[in-house]
C-alpha cells in the first residue's frame, strides 16, 4: 500500500504540514517495501487549484491513503473520484504519523473545510 | 471624453471624486467599474432598472466522446480540471474561460457553457452603470469588460476605476483619454501615487492629479509633482465637515458650492488638455 | 504560532495604521504585509539584513519569430486581446492561458514563465517582517500573498503571533490572505459604503469559517451607522472589538512616517490593548 503525506520538509523526520495543496513536499512510503520517496509538490506553485493539481499529482503516483490535516472540497472530489482514504495527521514527523496510521491510532476525514477554490 | 479616476490605493476619495465629476458636468454617463464594492451608487442614487447578468463562458464534457487521454488537463493552464481514471472532473470556479481545453482536445468532446459570475445594473438612461462580482468569485474582469462595452461613444464619461494597479484596472482605464489619480497627503498615499503614475506612463495615458484630504501638511506630494512636473488639478481640503457627509452619503459638492465650481473648472481644464 | 489577518471590505478604512499599530503594541510576534496591492508598511519600518527572492507569478506566451508564419490562428483563438493584427504579445493583457500554444499549427509558441516582482523577509525593531512588491500592471496577487506567507513562516523562532496586513476587497488576494488564519478583524469605518463593505468581507469570513472581529474607524464619525455596525454584529454574531474615534492627530503622525503609537496618543493605545486583549482571550478559549 502507498500512503501519502503532507510535509512541511525533506526528511521522514519533518513534521506533517496540514495544508495539503500548498505544502512543499509529499511523503510517499510503500508500506510492502518500506521504500520511502519524498518529492517536491509541484502544485504548491499554482496561482490557482493547487488542491486539484496536488490531487492530481497523488492519482498519477497510484496513491492509496493520504495523511494531512485539511483537504479543501476541490482536492477531496479529485481523491474521492480516485478512491484515495484521506487520514487527519498530527503536528508530528511523519515516520509518527506512519506508525500511528498503522497502529489505527488516526482518524480518517470524511468532512472537508469550505472551498477557498479561486487563489489566483 | 472618457475620464478614468484611480489611485493606487483605496479610501483616498476615489469614489467622491469620480461620483462629484460627474454631476458638475451636464450629460455625463458615470460607471463604476469597482465590482467587488460599487460604491458610486451610495453618492449617486440612481434608480436601478435594468439588470444584466453577466456569463462566462465553462467547458462541459460529452461523455460518449470523452476517451479520457488528458490532453485538456494537461492544456490548461488553471488546474480547472483532473483526470481520474478515464474521467475528466471540472473545476468551474477556477476556469478562465480561455478556451485552451477546447482547443487541445483531439476528440472534440467538449463544448462551453454559461455560467453567471455577477450583473451589471443601469437606470434606464445608462447614465449609471456598475457591476457586481458575486461574493468568493475570483475573476471580475468579464464584468469590467461587459461595463465598458456599454460606454457611450458620444459625450463624456467617468469611470471610477478599482483600487490597486493590476489587471482590472488595466482593463477600466483602457481608451480613456485622460487618467485623474486621486492621492492624500501621507507616506501611504504618496507611495501609491507613485504606484498609480508609473501605472499610467506604462500605458501612456495623460493624467494629473487630485489631491484630496489637503492640509498644510502637503508638502510631500506637492514636492513630488514639482520634481516630475504633473499638474495637480485640483485640491480638496481636510475638513471634519466633508468626512461626516461622506459618511452619510452626501458628496462635498453638495455641501460646498464653491467645489462644486471648482470641479466643473477641473472638467474645462481637462478638456484643454485632450483637446490640445 | 496563531495567524491574524486585518482585512477590510475597501481601502483606506485604516487597517495599515492599526496593523502598524499592533505590531509595536504586540510581544512576540512577526508581522507579514499581504496588501501587495498597496504594502505600505515598510514605510513605517527600518529594515535590517533584508532577504529578496524574485517572484514569478505569472506565464506569458511567447512567440518563435522563425517558425510563425503570421496566419493569425492564434489572434483569432485569444479571448484577451493580448495579440496584435502584426502578431506581437501584448504582455499587459496575456493571462497565459495557453490556448495560443495549443492552437498554433506552426509550434511557434510557447509558454514562459515572467519575473513580475519580489518578496522579502526583513528584521525590523519590531520584529520579523515580510512584505512584497508587484510589478506595475503584473498579475497574479493572490498568489503573491500566499508567497509572503509563506516566506516567513520558516523565520519563527517561537513568536506566538503572525500578524497579517491583508489585502482590501473580497477577491482573490484577499481570500490567500485569510485562508488558514486564526481569526479575521475586519476594519471598517461608519460610512453608507463602509456599512455593506463591512457585511460582505464578514460573508466571506463565515464562508472559510474563520471567526471574525470588527473595529470600527472614526467610529464617531456617524453614530447613527455605528449604532446599526453593532446591531448588526450582535445579530450576526461578530464580536466589535475595537472603537477607534476621528482623530486629525492621527493623519498627522502619519505624515511624519509615525503611528499614533509613536506619538504616544493614550487613548488610541489603550483601545488597541483592549482590542488585542479580546481577540487573544477569544482564541485562548
Amino acid at each position: 500500500m502507498k500512503i501519502c503525506i503532507s510535509s512541511s520538509g525533506n526528511s521522514m523526520e519533518s513534521v506533517m504540514d496540514p495544508r495539503f495543496g500548498r505544502c512543499e513536499f509529499f511523503a510517499i512510503v510503500d508500506t510492502e517495501t518500506n521504500e520511502t520517496k519524498i518529492i517536491d509538490n509541484a502544485a504548491a506553485k499554482s496561482g490557482g487549484g493547487a488542491g486539484i493539481a496536488a490531487g492530481q499529482l497523488l492519482v498519477d503516483n497510484d496513491i492509496e491513503v493520504l495523511i494531512t490535516g485539511n483537504v479543501g472540497p476541490n482536492a477531496n472530489d479529485v481523491l474521492k473520484a480516485a478512491q484515495i482514504k484521506i487520514v487527519r495527521g498530527k503536528k508530528v514527523s511523519l515516520n509518527d504519523n506512519v506508525k500511528m496510521f498503522q497502529n489505527k491510532e488516526l482518524e480518517i476525514i470524511e468532512e472537508t473545510v469550505p472551498s477557498h477554490s479561486g487563489m489566483k | 471624453m472618457k475620464i478614468a479616476v484611480l489611485s493606487g490605493k483605496g479610501g483616498t476619495g476615489k469614489t467622491t471624486v469620480s461620483a462629484s465629476l460627474k454631476s458638475s458636468i451636464e450629460n455625463c454617463q458615470y460607471i463604476d467599474c469597482d465590482v467587488e464594492e460599487p460604491n458610486g451608487g451610495i453618492f449617486l442614487q440612481p434608480e436601478i432598472s435594468n439588470v444584466y447578468p453577466v456569463m462566462v463562458k465553462v467547458p462541459e464534457i460529452i461523455k460518449d466522446k470523452c476517451t479520457g487521454c488528458g490532453e485538456c488537463a494537461k492544456a490548461c493552464q488553471f488546474n480547472s480540471m483532473a483526470v481520474v481514471k478515464g474521467n475528466v472532473l471540472i473545476f468551474p470556479e477556477l476556469c478562465h474561460h480561455c478556451g485552451a481545453c477546447i482547443l487541445a482536445c483531439p476528440e472534440d468532446a467538449m463544448i462551453e457553457v454559461e455560467r453567471q459570475i455577477g450583473v451589471v445594473e443601469t437606470n434606464s438612461d445608462e447614465s449609471f452603470m456598475h457591476g457586481k462580482l458575486n461574493v468568493g468569485e475570483p475573476i471580475s474582469i468579464p464584468i469590467i469588460a461587459m461595463l465598458k462595452d456599454m460606454v457611450k461613444d458620444d459625450g463624456n464619461v467617468v469611470i471610477d476605476c478599482p483600487p490597486g494597479s493590476s489587471c482590472t484596472v488595466v482593463e477600466s482605464v483602457e481608451d480613456c483619454d485622460f487618467c485623474i489619480l486621486v492621492t492624500e497627503p501621507t507616506p501611504f498615499g504618496l507611495h501609491d501615487l507613485n504606484i498609480a503614475v508609473e501605472l499610467v506612463k506604462k500605458l501612456g495615458l495623460s493624467f494629473g492629479i487630485v489631491l484630496n484630504k489637503a492640509s498644510e501638511n502637503s508638502k510631500i506630494i506637492n514636492e513630488y509633482c514639482d520634481d516630475r512636473n504633473i499638474d495637480i488639478l485640483m485640491e480638496i481640503p481636510f475638513s471634519r465637515k466633508i468626512a461626516e457627509a461622506y459618511s452619510k452619503g452626501i458628496l462635498p459638492i453638495e455641501a460646498d458650492a464653491d467645489l462644486k465650481k471648482e470641479f466643473g473648472e477641473m472638467f474645462r481644464k481637462i478638456e484643454g488638455k485632450v483637446l490640445a | 504560532m496563531k495567524q491574524i489577518a486585518v482585512i477590510s471590505g475597501k481601502g483606506g478604512t485604516g487597517k495599515s495604521t492599526l496593523v502598524a499599530s499592533l505590531s509595536q503594541i504586540v510581544n512576540n510576534k512577526m508581522t507579514a504585509d499581504c496588501d501587495v496591492d498597496a504594502p505600505n508598511l515598510h514605510l513605517l519600518l527600518e529594515e535590517k539584513d533584508q532577504q529578496k527572492w524574485d517572484y514569478s507569478g505569472a506565464k506569458e506566451a511567447r512567440i518563435n519569430y522563425d517558425l510563425c508564419i503570421k496566419c493569425g490562428i492564434c489572434k483569432d483563438v485569444c479571448r484577451f486581446g493580448a495579440i496584435t493584427e502584426d502578431i506581437v504579445i501584448n504582455n499587459l493583457k496575456c493571462e497565459g492561458c495557453n490556448a495560443c500554444v495549443v492552437a498554433c499549427p506552426q509550434d511557434a509558441m510557447y509558454l514562459e514563465e515572467v519575473n513580475t516582482g519580489w518578496t522579502s523577509v526583513s528584521t525590523t525593531e519590531n520584529g520579523t517582517f515580510a512584505h512584497a512588491l508587484l510589478d506595475t500592471g503584473a498579475e497574479g496577487s493572490g498568489k503573491l500573498v500566499t508567497e509572503v506567507r509563506k516566506k516567513i513562516v520558516p523565520f519563527e523562532n517561537g513568536e506566538e503571533w503572525l500578524i497579517i496586513d491583508g489585502s482590501p476587497g473580497i477577491g482573490c488576494s484577499v481570500i490567500a490572505s485569510i485562508t488558514g488564519t486564526d481569526a479575521v478583524i475586519a476594519v471598517t469605518e461608519p460610512t453608507k459604503s463602509g456599512l455593506s463593505d463591512l457585511k460582505r468581507v464578514l460573508d466571506l469570513a463565515k464562508h472559510f469559517s474563520i471567526p471574525a472581529f470588527v473595529c470600527i474607524n472614526k467610529f464617531d464619525l456617524n453614530m447613527d451607522i455605528t449604532n446599526e455596525m453593532e446591531k448588526y454584529c450582535v445579530e450576526k454574531g461578530f464580536m466589535v472589538v475595537g472603537k477607534i474615534p476621528f482623530d486629525p492627530l492621527i493623519v498627522k503622525a502619519l505624515q511624519e512616517y509615525k503611528t499614533p503609537v509613536d506619538t504616544g496618543d493614550q487613548e488610541f493605545i489603550d483601545e488597541i490593548n483592549s482590542l488585542w486583549n479580546k481577540v487573544t482571550e477569544y482564541l485562548s478559549q
